[in-house]
């Protein structure tokens, strides 16, 4: 069983103990102990249950590889689902979950799956679910979602926050081993702007565990010193505790930074995401290495040979009493050495026929049982590693010696990490010696210079003894910063004494000729129960690529990714298909390279800031005056203003009304304005509009459309001519921004040579609308300027003083009311409204929001953008003939108007729909026709594009475009609602009230 | 003349730097060919300030301009006086193609101050500048923005920078800020 070492530890600190719990029992462990050190210091080897099989599992890795140990972290709103145990940083009060196992880790009832498993191959879900059709949906899909592994989503609004932080650098350097560190340093000697990033809270990597010498000093000693002379270097910096999670076009890179994970403080943020801007990108992201593939190898106990003694080394756990170390390569010994150092121990079963490296050496002399030739026919124990049964590799598993042991430990080589290198398009090559992919720098992710911006340093490079490492680590940071800062030299890399190696020897499957039964418990992909013998049935079936027995046989789709699964898996099919491993290849690298929390993901976009939202000078206002709020692009505008005892359609009514009969209000700020200015404004401005703008007189207002390339009606509102060579155009709310870069796109891009300048101005104003019989009254009580029905007639504008205001008035009306327009300087929008609402506090002056404002319209006849409107509506359509210019050469819009589609005279055209019983139509409602058409669906002529309840008529009105509409007044038709009936109404004309526009001319 | 009133009305937070609204600001947006030498000189004689090169800014009395792009370039100056400075501008390059317009009332501005490296690396939570001092010295302008909407920066000193936005999101860019300059939250980067 696993245990804490009496002594020894080099990251923890046993003065400093920490409480925490699993699956609500209480254990302990020290600071610097991670969340898997820990429980396996208190015994606890059993952490989870596979995913397919709940099949036991312990831990196998030590770090961000780990397959296995994932927990569920927290409760309520800090709850965490898959957090691996062997990343999480142990702190008190750290409470975690195994998760996968019902109803309880050591008695689960899943685990009957694993007795069926030779009725679950791979595949066996998209065999047996085909049929009945119906089943999925009503009877596997349940079944499977309630017995499917792996954590349960957040319940709860998380309790944390996160941010990002935008970083340029020259250098990035991703991996704070060795490697990272002496590419830093050359990097920095050389004059570059670095960044390191460490994922874990240690500098150093692998080689302090490994033994590593460097420069005639303990690698330990090395690295701190070779920190602090990195922290001196002001155009170095460093980074614990952050991942490189991705790399992407031009040097874009992502990070993760762990913040408070293992000091949870809800003041501060949990993570931070770095979005890293680098000339060059160095990888330096070490190895991960490959467990061997014998039968039990997913049993309780069995780990990594490297995490074994990881434990031992840095956290004093000796995961067993008795390690048996299966080994293809020299690196299984210096596990051997390092648990019988802790007094515990050790034996060696080595799949090469003999092992005369020096570590190999070393080990017989500390008296070390080796056995060469040999490999693991099978693992048994109930729950745990009980026995370890030893064959002939090269055999078909006929057991020669049972081992009592309960620890085995897998060397079967490394596999560099080349994730980073290959998000974003680099090719690996493969490399027989030590059987790996290694990055291949001919075929490098490049930049926009053409040049790679991807350089591989150390292990993750396939540099794998200690002197090699340092120098390619040297090489490739120097290199990477005098491409970016194009001079300076790096300092001599450090050295280390060359090291004999022992050729290893690539074990796929154990042993060599294992029988069905065997390779059928030899486990590939922990975590999605993969095995040897699914991924042979994958290629029999004819799934050859590796994407595609990849996701038949669901290996390495897990959340780790397959990081300890790939290359074992891919070399089993290579080996089925008869072909090279380096012809199957591997599968795609996608980032990001370990699970990053949404919430980084998202940084500062939540709650309150998840999106901006625009406010008018006036917000405040309609705030505190019952507004019920309307979304309209980023900004926010009052639906209506609901008073204490309405509902919102009373308000709306009411709204309407008051308007009507005495003076309304309304904030209309968020119109767009546009300034058009120059020489050649009046041409550009007939280029815009379909109607002549350029001969609209200094003082005058036009009401204007605008169309696409393709005639299609895109935008409108009133334009106003400022002066000679000035235009102001209002634009509709959601149109600003977009109307403002179609003016600015089609002069820098068509007609760069015309002089035209466009502003975007919407914001400098605050515009109000007086709109009623009583407008006029209550503007003559601000006072200051001549608005009689002479001194400023219907479709002018004027400039003044309106009582302290510098105004802006235009007189045009979208209501069919006398109505004034009045823009002032935004600074001053609130007093004015304010002004407004006491000057008109006699005539009951009502503000109104945008339904009123939109049921007067309709009343009026009035189309509004995106409401008659869909992007396939043409201004004809809408019986806007009168504001499309005949005389005009050209203007946008105006051949594809006469293309034989346009011109149709069965297009659906603009009427007015008034329902026989005085309902409301429904919004979007058909008019249907007789019989089907040729895909077999309902005839229909017609549809509804707005509908109100008319609080002034007091009936449902609507307008609709409908086949042939103008020429079949007076006639009923069928409007399908949702519910399957029908409701009769009669095409009438559009304008529903003061036809004759008596009401505006006053 | 009614009162004018900022977005902001000058509100202000207290973080690992301040965040203030810095109250009106005169702006006024200068449009035209800066490449013609005649025009570029006509546009400094009226304004008494020389004209920017790429990315900086010039400084005289009360008044700064900006380069903004090849063809644009924002005064900034008190905000009673933009309106005679349109004028100004307008009757002195009357006949000449430009466009001069007030949009003091259309932006917003913050202050934002602290230690030197404080205020960049607030600052480098929401922009995706460059924002070494290296690259971005005091007195040079960055068009850029401040996670979802436009926002122009400039650095007054070390210690201080200028934020300027869209009236309408200036809740939405103070709330950044100060969110941003959280107590505790300083990436020490810079």
């Amino acid at each position: 069983m696993s245990h804490r070492l009496e002594t020894g530890g080099r990251l923890i600190d046993r003065t400093v103990p920490r409480q925490f719990t699993f699956n609500g029992k209480t254990m302990r462990g020290y600071a610097g102990d991670t969340l898997a050190s820990a429980l396996l210091g208190q015994g606890q080897m059993l952490v989870g249950r596979s995913f397919k099989y709940h099949r036991p599992r312990g831990i196998v890795a030590s770090g961000a590889e780990e397959p296995n140990a994932l927990m569920s972290l927290g409760t309520d709103k800090t709850f965490e689902p898959n957090a691996r145990a062997t990343t999480t940083e142990l702190f008190d009060g750290l409470a975690a979950e195994s998760q996968n196992h019902w109803p309880s880790l050591e008695f689960d009832i899943g685990e009957i799956n694993a007795k069926l498993s030779r009725f679950l191959p791979a595949g066996f879900y998209y065999k047996m679910f085909l049929w009945p059709r119906s089943f999925w949906k009503h009877v596997y899909e349940p079944i499977i979602r309630k017995s499917a592994g792996l954590g349960r989503a957040p319940r709860h609004r998380d309790a944390d926050h996160y941010e990002h932080f935008n970083a340029t650098v020259d250098v990035l350097i991703v991996g704070g081993g060795i490697a990272g560190l002496q590419a830093a340093k050359a990097a920095g000697e050389a004059g570059a702007d670095v960044l390191l990033i460490e994922q874990t809270a240690h500098w150093g990597g692998r080689a302090p565990v490994d033994g590593a010498v460097i420069d005639r000093v303990s690698a330990d000693e090395w690295v701190s010193t070779t920190l602090a002379t990195l922290e001196a270097m002001p155009n170095v910096r460093l980074r614990m505790r952050t991942m490189g999670a991705g790399v992407y076009d031009h040097g874009y890179a992502l990070a993760y930074e762990r913040l408070t994970d293992h000091a949870p403080d809800p003041s501060l943020p949990r993570h931070r995401l770095w979005r890293i801007r680098a000339g060059r990108i160095v990888t330096a992201t070490g190895a991960i290495e490959r467990p061997l593939s014998f039968a039990g190898n997913d049993l309780p106990g069995v780990m990594l040979a490297s995490a074994v003694r990881d434990y031992v080394t840095n956290y004093a756990v000796a995961p067993g009493q008795r390690t048996v170390v299966v080994t293809n390569n020299d690196d299984g010994y210096r596990t051997a050495l390092t648990v019988q150092n802790a007094g515990l121990e050790a034996v060696v079963l080595d799949a090469r026929s003999g092992a005369t490296g020096p570590l190999a050496e070393a080990a017989r002399a500390a008296g070390i049982r080796v056995m060469t030739g040999r490999g693991i026919s099978k693992v048994t124990g109930k729950g745990k590693v009980e026995a370890v049964a030893v064959c002939d590799v090269l055999g078909a598993g006929a057991v020669l010696e049972e081992l009592q042991a309960d620890c085995v430990a897998m060397a079967g080589g490394w596999s560099p990490v080349v994730h980073l290198w290959s998000h974003c398009g680099g090719k690996l090559t493969w490399q027989d010696d030590g059987a790996l992919f290694r990055p291949d720098p001919k075929r490098a992710p490049t930049g926009a210079d053409g040049a790679a911006f991807v350089l591989a340093a150390g292990t993750a490079n396939g540099e794998f003894t200690t002197a090699d490492v340092l120098s390619d680590a040297q090489k490739t940071g120097e290199a990477a910063a005098i491409q970016v800062v194009a001079s300076g030299k790096a300092g001599a890399a450090a050295t280390a004494d060359p090291e004999i190696v022992q050729a290893m020897r690539p074990v796929w499957t154990m042993p060599e000729k294992a029988s069905y039964a065997l390779r059928s418990k030899a486990w590939l992909d922990y975590q999605n129960d993969v095995k040897v013998t699914d991924v042979e049935l994958a290629a029999r079936e004819g799934f050859e690529s590796v994407e595609h027995a990849k996701r038949y046989t669901t290996l390495g789709m897990a959340t780790d990714q397959g990081k300890l699964s790939n290359i074992n898996g891919l070399a089993v099919l290579a080996g089925q298909l008869g072909q090279d491993i380096p012809k199957v290849g591997t599968t795609t690298f996608r980032p990001p390279y370990h699970p990053i929390s949404m919430g980084a993901i998202a940084g500062e976009a939540r709650g309150d800031l998840f999106q901006p939202i625009r406010k008018t000078p006036i917000h405040d206002w309609h705030d505190a005056n019952g507004a019920h709020w309307e979304p309209v692009g980023h900004w926010r505008r009052p639906y209506a203003f609901v008073k204490e005892g309405e509902d919102i359609q009373t308000a709306v009514n009411r709204e309407v009304l008051a308007t009507r009969n005495s003076v309304g209000l309304l904030d209309a700020s968020t119109l767009g304005k546009l300034v058009v200015k120059g020489p050649d404004a009046g041409r550009f401005m007939d280029m815009m509009y379909t109607n002549m703008m350029s001969t609209l007189a200094v003082g005058k207002c036009r009401y204007g459309l605008m169309c696409s390339e393709n005639g299609f009606l895109s935008d409108d509102g009133v334009v106003a001519r400022i002066d000679e060579d000035t235009w102001l155009c209002h634009t509709t709310t959601g149109g600003a921004d977009r109307i403002h870069a179609h003016m600015e796109e089609w002069l820098q891009t068509e007609w760069w040579n015309w002089k035209v300048y466009v502003a975007n101005v919407t914001e400098q104003y605050a515009q109000i609308g007086v709109v009623g019989p009583k407008a006029r009254d209550v503007l003559i009580k601000l006072g200051g300027m001549d608005l009689s029905k002479d001194g400023l007639p219907f479709m002018q504008w004027a400039e003044g003083a309106l009582g302290q205001f510098s105004a802006r008035v235009f007189r045009i009306s979208f209501s069919g009311e006398l109505s004034f327009e009045i823009a002032v300087p935004a600074s001053q929008g609130r007093a004015f409204w304010d002004a407004l609402l006491e000057a008109g506090a006699e005539f009951r002056i009502t503000p109104y929001g945008t339904e009123a404002l939109h049921i007067m319209r309709a009343e009026k006849g009035f189309i509004m953008i995106g409401d008659e409107t869909d992007g396939t509506v043409i201004p004809q359509d809408l019986g806007l003939n009168w504001a499309i210019s005949k005389k005009k050469e050209d203007f946008l819009g105006k051949r594809a108007q006469e293309r034989d589609h346009m011109t149709d005279p069965l297009r659906w055209k603009l009427v007015g729909l008034e329902t026989l019983d005085g309902s409301v139509l429904p919004d979007g409602s058909y008019a249907v026709g007789e019989g089907m058409n040729a895909n077999g669906q309902r005839v229909v002529q017609g549809r509804v594009t707005s509908t109100y309840h008319s609080p002034t008529l007091d009936r449902g009105i609507a307008m609709g475009l409908v086949e042939l509409g103008p020429d079949r007044m007076g006639e009923v038709m069928e409007f399908n609602r949702v519910d399957g009936t029908y409701v009769l109404a009669k095409i009438v004309h559009q304008v529903f009230f003061d036809r004759d526009g008596d009401k505006q001319n006053v | 003349m009614s009162e004018a009133v900022s977005a902001l009305a000058g509100s202000s937070a207290h973080g690992f730097v301040d965040v203030t609204e810095a109250g009106l600001v005169g702006m006024v947006t200068i449009r035209g060919d800066y490449g013609n030498t005649e025009f570029r000189d006509k546009v400094a004689t009226l304004l008494g300030l020389n004209v920017p090169d790429q990315r900086q800014m010039t400084t005289g009395g009360t008044d700064k301009l900006l380069w903004m792009s090849p063809d644009e370039l924002l005064l900034v100056c008190p905000h009673g006086e933009a309106d005679a400075r349109v004028g100004a501008l307008s009757a002195g390059l009357s006949g000449v193609h430009h466009l001069a317009v007030n949009v003091s009332d259309a932006r917003a501005a913050f202050c934002v101050k602290g230690t030197a490296s404080g205020v960049r690396e607030a600052l480098a939570k929401l922009s995706p500048a460059d924002l070494r001092a290296s690259v971005l010295p005091v007195g040079e302008v960055r068009r850029t923005r401040l996670a979802q909407v436009p926002a122009a920066i400039w650095l007054e000193s070390e210690d201080r920078a200028m934020v300027v936005c869209f009236r309408s999101v200036a809740g939405y860019v103070f709330d950044l800020l100060t969110q941003a300059s959280k107590p505790g939250s300083e990436p020490r980067y810079f």
